[in-house]
């Protein structure tokens, strides 16, 4: 009980319908709906009718009876579709705009991050936007003298401090902009969407500053379409989907559900109808699984650990020389590689009928990020034909829990390759060694 | 199992109650109805911001423009040349005895202080969308801060009073000791127009095109470029009204020696102008939580 940061019960914002924003009127728009409906409410009555115009415009919830609770020092993402109310989530416990219905209890001093660089001015200089934007995001001037060195170190602008905003480079403006905001100490830390700033060097120190904050035992609330993201720093998180709660729970199984309904992952696909199945005379597809090593089935797999894809399939007629074969296509539709049955047990060798199961292991350390499909197919080679041949059978999400100990080491930006082997490195140092390297770096220290 | 020295009910009060987060400020978050409070705590917790607000308003003025804090000056300058031509020159309109370039002057520094403030607050809050919509901050405090932005360009505008009260060889009375208090008349009408406005603004982004013709009128409803005793009784006592009359006429009653001391008119003047304000306060409130979605 003595734990929570942040209370939200029974929480409803309504909108009117049209977007996502009540529209501003003119007065003449006042106007002519004060007298265009009283001539019509009169208009009525004449005719025999009474009652009100119809209400003008409709209504709808961006959010609607949403309740959570979060600890003190939880590091919570928020997901889900653009319009599933993420944003107004936010903006209400930032007390930018009001509740329609509910109320939330907030233990602690928010600090919220909808946007960085709010109320940068272009004419002013690094330094006055500095203190300017601090005192805007609710920190004290001496709090912001005191952390000044800080700040300028994180964004890397020392030398432009004084220079005017207008003449930084887009990526200097958000190194700025991000760094005053990533020094916030508030107790609950509420960020929408910003770690899209900047080169991918930067992204990383972000991250990091965003893990250190949950670290000292801060709470943050963290909305963000980057799933990798989420997973890496939230150990739970919300997904909302039309206002309401979806899912709320550890973050790799609430990110799957999400991916789920997105890309449609599914570990585990049957057919239980023989007749149905994928396949002809000669073998049907039974079932593709994705597995972990104990026998899991499981659709979100740590980039660490090995993977196992079960095809079972029922051999109808023996005495066929068979190739079960998988394809392993990336999100972006891009052939990531290709593996046949190696069982020396079977290779070459026709095989009888019965069930089969023939599993392929995909090592650890060898994906990449990101979602895999699967294209599950069974040839026969002599001659070759395609027995069968399902598209996108199967899926599965490869995370990084960002420890660390995956191929990605302590780079936290984003790696776009398909496949991200974890090599063996040497590293060594001659320069001592060579007698040349040995003088210039004796001039050098002089 | 009783405790020694503690009766039962006593017993369970003093018990340590797991008070969640005790230290930490509990912020409760509902949706509110009618008429809210002001807050002027949490505005004067903000005060920070009021000052940066403020202090980026000035810079930006001052460093966008070519002419910078010319402008403060121009303004009221040539606005007294021209009053000077048609209605001192053309018009031959009494001055109360002091010269008619530095009675108008006297009377257009403040009138200037007021009327920048009362447009700029009215047009600063839409202005401010995206802070609005961003961040959360007391919204009074947008307001309040392009009020008292002004003051800078009143400071300016007042040096150059001094210069042109050296050249007419005019000696300020003691009674420039309530020059502070007669500004402090003219910002409390400013803000308390300014705050009635910049709501509706909001609501209806037509408002802001009203102000230069509310400006312009209440500029000849106030004696600026000219003297109030033109003016026949019944209507003399309506100026009370108006507090802007109060204030004019003061800045000229302290700092050009004129007979227009303010009578006991500017106490009634000071009410009205504090009702606005209050007013202005309260409704800015109430409409203050459909800011963020209307803007």
């Amino acid at each position: 009980m003595g734990d929570i940061a942040l209370r939200v019960e029974d929480l409803s914002k309504q909108y009117r319908i049209g977007s996502s924003r009540e529209a501003y009127k003119t007065l003449r728009d006042t106007f002519t709906d004060v007298v265009v409906s009283s001539f019509r409410r009169a208009g009525k009555l004449l005719h025999g009718r009474s009652g009100r115009a119809p209400e003008l415009g409709e209504t709808f919830w961006a959010l609607k009876d949403v309740s959570f609770e979060i600890k003190r020092g939880e590091v919570v993402g928020i997901i889900g579709y653009n319009g599933a109310g993420k944003s107004t989530l936010l903006k209400i416990l930032s007390r930018i705009t009001e509740p329609t219905e509910g109320y939330a209890d907030i233990y602690g001093r928010v600090g919220s991050l909808l946007e960085v660089g709010t109320g940068f001015h272009p004419e002013l200089t690094g330094r006055e936007n500095l203190y300017l934007n601090g005192a805007i995001l609710g920190m004290k001037r001496v709090e912001i003298t005191r952390k000044f060195d800080e700040i300028v170190a994180f964004a890397e602008i020392e030398r432009f401090i004084d220079t005017p905003v207008k003449h930084y480079s887009s990526g200097m403006y958000m190194r700025l902009a991000f760094a005053v905001a990533a020094h916030l100490e508030p107790e609950i830390l509420l960020v929408d969407e910003v770690l899209a700033v900047g080169d991918a060097r930067f992204q990383k120190k972000c991250l990091n500053k965003m893990q250190d904050v949950g670290q000292q035992g801060r709470t943050v609330l963290f909305v963000s379409h980057n799933m990798p993201a989420i997973t890496r720093l939230c150990e739970r998180a919300i997904l909302l989907e039309g206002g309401r709660v979806l899912q709320d729970g550890p973050s790799h199984q609430v990110v799957s559900t999400y991916l789920n309904s997105q890309v449609g992952t599914m570990a585990v696909r049957e057919w239980t109808d023989p007749a149905q199945a994928p396949g002809g005379e000669l073998a049907r597809l039974r079932s593709v699984r994705v597995r972990t090593e104990a026998g899991q089935i499981t659709d979100v797999v740590d980039i660490r650990r090995p993977i196992g894809i079960d095809m079972e399939y029922d051999v109808l007629k023996g005495g066929y020389v068979l190739l079960p074969y998988f394809h392993f296509y990336n999100e972006a539709g891009i052939l990531a590689f290709e593996a046949s049955d190696h069982d020396p047990t079977w290779r070459r060798r026709p095989r009888p009928a019965g069930r089969w199961v023939s599993t392929a292991w995909i090592p650890g350390n060898l994906l990449s990020e990101g979602t895999l499909l699967i294209w599950p197919c069974l040839f026969t080679l002599d001659p070759v034909t395609v027995e069968i041949s399902v598209r996108d059978a199967v899926a599965f999400q490869v995370v990084d829990s960002m420890d660390g100990d995956s191929a990605r080491g302590d780079w936290g930006g984003p790696i776009t390759s398909v496949m991200r082997p974890l090599l063996k490195w040497t590293t060594q140092c001659s320069v001592d060694g060579d007698p040349a390297v040995a003088t210039m770096n004796a001039k050098a220290k002089l | 199992m009783q405790t020694q020295g503690c009766t039962g009910p006593r017993h369970v009060m003093a018990a340590p109650v797991p008070m969640p987060a005790a230290r930490l400020p509990v912020l409760r978050i509902a949706p509110s109805k009618g008429w809210v409070a002001l807050k002027l705590r949490e505005l004067w917790e903000y005060r920070e911001l009021l000052y940066f607000l403020v202090w980026r308003d000035v810079k930006v003025r001052y460093k966008q423009t070519a002419l910078g804090a010319a402008w403060a000056i121009i303004q009221p300058f040539f606005t007294m040349v021209v009053f000077s031509l048609f209605f001192g020159q053309l018009a031959k309109i009494p001055s109360d005895g002091v010269p008619y370039p530095i009675f108008s002057y006297a009377a257009l520094v403040p009138w200037m202080f007021f009327a920048h403030g009362m447009s700029q607050a009215t047009s600063k809050l839409v202005g401010s969308a995206d802070l609005v919509k961003k961040v959360y901050f007391p919204r009074l405090a947008i307001p309040i801060a392009a009020v008292l932005s002004g003051i800078v360009d009143f400071a300016l505008a007042f040096l150059v009073l001094l210069g042109m009260m050296l050249y007419y060889s005019v000696i300020p009375t003691f009674n420039a000791l309530w020059l502070p208090l007669l500004l402090l008349l003219a910002f409390t009408t400013s803000l308390g127009v300014g705050l009635w406005l910049s709501a509706m603004n909001v609501q209806y982004h037509d408002v802001q095109y009203t102000v230069p013709f509310l400006t312009q009128f209440w500029l000849f409803a106030t004696p600026i470029a000219y003297p109030s005793s033109l003016l026949p009784e019944p209507w003399h006592t309506l100026y009370g009204l108006n507090p802007m009359v109060g204030v004019v006429e003061g800045f000229r009653w302290a700092l050009l020696g004129t007979d227009t001391a303010p009578g006991p008119v500017i106490a009634f003047s000071a009410c009205i102008a504090l009702a606005l304000l209050i007013s202005g306060g309260f409704y800015f409130r109430r409409m203050e939580k459909t800011f963020a979605d209307v803007v």
